[in-house]
């Protein structure tokens, strides 16, 4: 065996062990063994790849770009796919739809990733919050979740534009605050079963307050779940935004945001079908990984199935 | 004179991500119409070998051996069509808790009905006939009111007495108990172990056993199969257990405490490896 | 002076026509250094007067004493740095996702003390199990591992009393053996009090000197070792207890 052969030998066998040697050590482990059943499912390990891609096109947006997203050029309206120069087609006003999608990606990153902060961890300290203290703050919490749960998005993201004006960040706003209600529904739920357990007991035994049982004891068993929740919603959470941005209360032209791109290209469906199928095609694929993630994650995380690492 | 089931060297494995994992290795034994009881520790493979036999053990888990008879009928090369005629039909296994192997949806009656008549096509009035009969011959005092009520109104003697009665109810020839009465308080188990005894020698039935609790099965059992580490490590009659030579054996018998011979300390266990890599004892007579 | 002092302690659950009364009027006295066994089947209160007596239960009226602390609804803060407890199911009382270490560090640090890393190492040594368990997490660890742990948190604050909460009841029948003689040997060198909880008569009858039996949350009998062993019960239940422990006794069961 090579000296490399015998390096790559010693790290697996570091991060198989199990006999840790520090803190550090443990995590590095239980992080290994979970990526390693994540790595056996293949389907989620497609949706990774699709999802690192989308964050690459993203980050090197500039630099994969043929054209600038915004130049228009009305010699070459709705060109079809293939054309010179436009790979995938141009739209109404001569831009070239590829760029619009490559640029677009930022958008929709930056739509996910704010709803994926936001939502779950505020209704991780409502679920949480409600779930251990019961009674009537667990009462009134629950209500309080009721009444944005019964908010149907879109009338939240108009009441929001009336109020503050159209625009992306509004629009997130909206979408966070209707996601929000089910994590703390799912919080809660988690934290009633675990409240009863012996090792919450044992450390109420201890002396230790609520404070500390919820965020060290609690939030732990919980972030599984949500996380789970998060990437599964991911998809919901694009076509939410991909929708205000087709009513033209998210993202503002001349933005290419891939749901006001569908907007746009939906009056020239019939003849060229590709204005608005691209982006939508872009939406699909997004969506389906994240799903294809959430079910590979929810088989490493799920914990009920207690006895694996 | 073919006996029962006749198993020689039976093996279960597992693909892990460590490499194959043998939980049975080696397991060879014949059961007449005679009471055999598996004990083992946790980890021993003694659960593994009962489901072995009624072929429950799902890819990518492998059952092989290189005999597993029923009466001379080879069961490892049966089609899952025909095994679904011997499981329950002709071997039934009572497993440890009613509270998990019950259907909570369905009433007693349902559950009784639906095993019989699918094993034997009776109609509607003839299985509820049937099923109140072996109510009856558990000792169930109200079988009609229990026909019409859910697991979870029963106890946990009386889920396990309606256990067993769905489980004979097909007239089985062997009856598998895997620790039928580890969840059970000491009072009902009793009572449970009492109407097994009585069905199993008044249909004779062949009977395994299997369970953690030495003592129970030695008292239970007419042979007892010791297992170690998916090995038999020790074959004896179940009265002659105190005369057991085997270190292991020994080491669990010494290691019980006894409240007629108050000790200090109890024995411990010295686990030798050879134990693990030893042949397996054969229980074939 | 008794080191556990219970007297006419009831316990129940729920209000009026649900109200469940898990302990009725149960008496009985602990000396300081002894260990007293609680014994009974499921339902008959024996690790509801445990739970009582940690504050876990919510409903209960009479005296609980145990050395100088006489409780009330609330437990004072250095109750638990004198009495604590180990519970039954060792796959139930450790958290999921903490390490050995983090377990035993936590405890170590709410109840104050300072050099956490060497009590920590004490404590893995005086439970049987080397350094290398420290950071595992609990599903690294076999059942009597685990139970090990769950002793070692509980010796982590130093108290002079241990409630057992059916210690051994979920471990295999060898390693259950290592656990008594760790829990005697511990008792010795701590001069601890014990109160175990077991539904196993031979259990109790090694480890215990003297065992209340429990039916239907009462306390039928307390009997000292002695007449355990002499076989000579005075309540007819806990000669029914007694015969069946020694195995499946066909003739017992044709009058049971």
């Amino acid at each position: 065996m090579t000296d490399t052969d015998m390096q790559k030998q010693t790290l697996r066998e570091w991060l198989m062990t199990d006999t840790p040697t520090s803190r550090r050590h443990a995590k590095f482990a239980a992080l290994y063994s979970g990526w390693l059943t994540l790595k056996s499912n293949s389907m989620a390990m497609i949706g990774l790849g699709i999802l690192l891609l989308l964050v690459l096109i993203a980050a090197a947006a500039p630099l994969l770009a043929p054209m600038d997203p915004l130049v228009q050029s009305l010699g070459d309206r709705l060109q079809p796919p293939g054309t010179e120069g436009h790979l995938l087609g141009t739209d109404s006003l001569g831009r070239d739809i590829l760029s619009r999608m490559i640029y677009g990606s930022r958008i929709t990153l930056y739509i996910v990733a704010l709803v994926a902060l936001i939502a779950p961890i505020v209704g991780l300290l409502v679920g949480t919050v409600a779930g251990y203290t019961g009674g009537w703050i667990d009462t009134i919490l629950m209500r309080i979740t009721d009444i944005f749960l019964a908010f149907p998005r879109l009338v939240l993201a108009l009441a929001f534009v009336a109020a503050l004006g159209p625009g992306i960040e509004n629009a997130v706003l909206a979408i966070s605050l209707t996601a929000w209600p089910p994590y703390a529904r799912i919080a809660r739920a988690e934290t009633l079963t675990i409240r009863n357990s012996d090792y919450i007991a044992a450390i109420k035994l201890q002396g230790a307050r609520a404070f500390r049982i919820i965020t060290r004891h609690i939030w732990p068993l919980c972030i599984s779940s949500l996380i789970v929740r998060v990437t599964l919603d991911m998809a919901g959470v694009i076509l939410a935004a991909a929708g205000l941005g087709f009513l033209g209360l998210g993202a503002q032209p001349p933005s290419p945001e891939w749901g006001a791109m569908i907007a746009e290209g939906r009056r020239f469906i019939l003849d060229h079908w590709w204005v608005a199928t691209m982006p939508g095609l872009a939406i699909f694929t997004v969506s389906l990984a994240f799903n294809l993630l959430g079910d590979g994650l929810r088989d490493v995380l799920d914990p009920k199935e207690g006895g694996h690492s | 004179m073919t006996p029962l089931l006749d198993v020689k060297n039976l093996r279960v494995t597992f693909p892990t991500r460590q490499g194959e994992f043998e939980a049975v290795r080696g397991v060879s034994f014949t059961l007449g119409k005679e009471r055999l009881g598996i004990v083992g520790e946790s980890g021993s493979g003694k659960s593994m070998t009962g489901r072995a036999i009624l072929r429950l053990i799902r890819p990518p888990g492998r059952v092989e051996a290189d005999k597993m008879e029923l009466h001379g009928r080879d069961l490892l090369s049966m089609s899952e069509k025909e095994m679904q005629g011997v499981r329950g039909q002709k071997i039934s296994m009572v497993m440890q808790d009613p509270k998990f192997s019950l259907n909570p949806v369905m009433t007693i009656a349902d559950q009784i009905m639906e095993i019989y008549r699918f094993h034997t096509g009776a109609g509607k009035k003839a299985a509820w006939a049937k099923a109140i009969e072996m109510l009856e011959a558990v000792s169930i005092r109200d079988p009609e009111r229990v026909m019409r009520s859910y697991p979870h109104e029963m106890s946990g003697g009386m889920g396990q007495r309606i256990m067993i009665a769905m489980m004979l109810v097909t007239e089985p020839e062997i009856l598998i108990a895997d620790e039928p009465t580890s969840a059970l308080d000491v009072s009902v188990q009793t009572q449970v172990l009492s109407i097994i005894d009585r069905l199993v020698r008044e249909r004779g039935m062949g009977l395994i056993f299997i369970s953690h609790d030495l003592k129970l099965v030695s008292s239970f059992c007419d042979r007892v199969l010791i297992m170690y580490a998916g090995r038999v490590v020790e074959v004896c009659e179940a009265d002659k257990l105190d005369q057991a030579t085997h270190p292991y054996t020994r080491g669990l018998l010494g290691s019980l405490p006894d409240i007629r011979h108050p000790k200090d300390r109890l024995e411990v266990l010295k686990r030798d490896e050879t134990w693990r890599i030893a042949e397996s004892v054969s229980g074939r007579t | 002076m008794s080191h556990i002092h219970i007297e006419n302690l009831n316990v129940w659950f729920g209000d009026g026509a649900d109200r469940v009364d898990a302990v009725k009027n149960a008496t009985f006295d602990v000396p300081s250094g002894a260990s007293f066994g609680l014994v009974g089947e499921s339902g008959s209160g024996k690790s509801t007067i445990l739970r009582a007596i940690m504050g876990l239960a919510p409903t209960w009226s009479g005296t609980i004493q145990v050395g100088d602390f006489k409780l009330g609804k609330k437990r004072p803060k250095d109750f638990y740095k004198d009495v604590q407890m180990v519970f039954q199911d060792p796959y139930a009382s450790l958290h999921p996702r903490h390490s050995v270490d983090q377990v035993l560090g936590e405890t170590l640090s709410l109840h104050g003390f300072k050099d956490i890393d060497n009590r920590i190492m004490k404590l893995l040594d005086d439970v049987g199990l080397g350094p290398a368990f420290r950071f595992r997490y609990p599903h690294q660890l076999s059942g009597g591992q685990r139970q090990r742990v769950a002793i070692a948190r509980a010796l982590a604050p130093e108290p002079s009393v241990i409630l057992l909460d059916e210690p051994t009841s979920a471990l295999d029948v060898s390693v259950q053996a290592e656990v008594l003689n760790l829990l005697s040997d511990l008792r010795e060198e701590h001069k601890l009090t014990y109160l175990m909880v077991s539904h196993n008569l031979a259990v109790v009858a090694h480890m215990c000197d003297a065992t209340a039996v429990m039916q239907n949350g009462e306390i039928v009998e307390v009997m000292t070792v002695e007449d355990m062993r002499a076989m000579n019960p005075a309540h007819p239940y806990t000669k029914h207890l007694l015969d069946s422990s020694f195995g499946y006794n066909p003739d017992a069961a044709q009058s049971a």
